[in-house]
């Protein structure tokens, strides 16, 4: 099974009360509970289940992922840039695990 | 439900099929998410208060040729202060084996509501977005995607 791996585009540099896009992407199979493999049996759910991004430690942004959300979920949202900080991303899968990244922004 | 030829209809078939049709009247939304579940949902979010329909910006193809990937955006007009924001967004389709789809938790330090992400649509039906405000109140947006080829494995 290939890797899971997290990737996020963040600006380095942002304007006082500018409003940044920020993109993430991870690698997951995102097994729905309904898929088969190749000998039409069918594979257990697995999905990540939940992102949570903190900005200097705090909450900013969480999503509830379910079966319906894309392999290799994609989740693009705003934010808007007033002192310098780090992004926390956090990605929580059914079986437990969590997978994160850091990303910097510098706010001038 | 399988389709029979009608030659290798027996009798045992046909009872079946007569089972299989009274169930489809009577449990019509058994064995996908429907409207009404949707709705269902929508109530429950709201503790039965409804949610108003308006024209919030919930961006789809009208035609996904692949239904695994489908793009989807919505943007919700707040000024995201601490007194007046958009505090969730859920996603439902309601031709999915389940309506849920996602639900976005959102707070005033984003600047503005609005977020992208894929979604898989087993076939043609209804996306709908259920914005919950800060101040108590709901309001709800419907968007038709047609899918060529369905998503959901199976």
């Amino acid at each position: 099974m290939s890797k899971i791996k997290p990737r996020g585009k963040v600006p380095k540099k942002a304007a006082i009360d500018e409003i940044v896009e920020i993109k993430t992407l991870i690698r997951h199979p995102m097994h729905s509970g309904r898929m088969k493999d190749k000998n039409g049996k069918i594979i257990p759910k697995r999905i990540i289940n939940k992102f949570v991004v903190k900005f200097n430690n705090e909450e900013v942004f969480n999503m509830n992922l379910e079966p319906s959300i894309s392999t290799n979920p994609y989740i693009a949202f705003p934010f808007k840039a007033k002192v310098s900080g780090t992004f926390d991303f956090q990605w929580i899968d059914d079986n437990g695990d969590k997978y994160s990244m850091k990303r910097k922004m510098t706010v001038a | 439900m399988k389709l029979y030829k009608l030659k290798t209809v027996t009798r045992r078939d046909a009872i079946f099929m007569i089972g299989a049709l009274g169930s489809s009247i009577m449990f019509p939304f058994s064995s996908t998410a429907s409207s009404k579940m949707v709705s269902d949902r929508i109530n429950e979010i709201t503790n039965g208060k409804g949610a108003e329909e308006s024209d919030l910006f919930l961006d789809l193809p009208e035609i996904a040729e692949n239904g695994n990937q489908v793009k989807v955006s919505f943007e919700i007009e707040s000024p995201m202060t601490d007194k007046d924001y958009v505090k969730e967004v859920y996603i439902f389709a309601d031709g999915n084996p389940a309506p849920n789809v996602a639900k976005f938790t959102f707070t005033p330090a984003l600047g503005s509501c609005s977020a992208t992400t894929r979604i898989r649509l087993s076939k043609t039906q209804n996306v709908h977005l259920l914005a919950a405000y800060s101040n108590g109140k709901y309001a709800t947006t419907k968007s038709k995607v047609k899918v060529t080829i369905g998503g959901c494995g199976g």
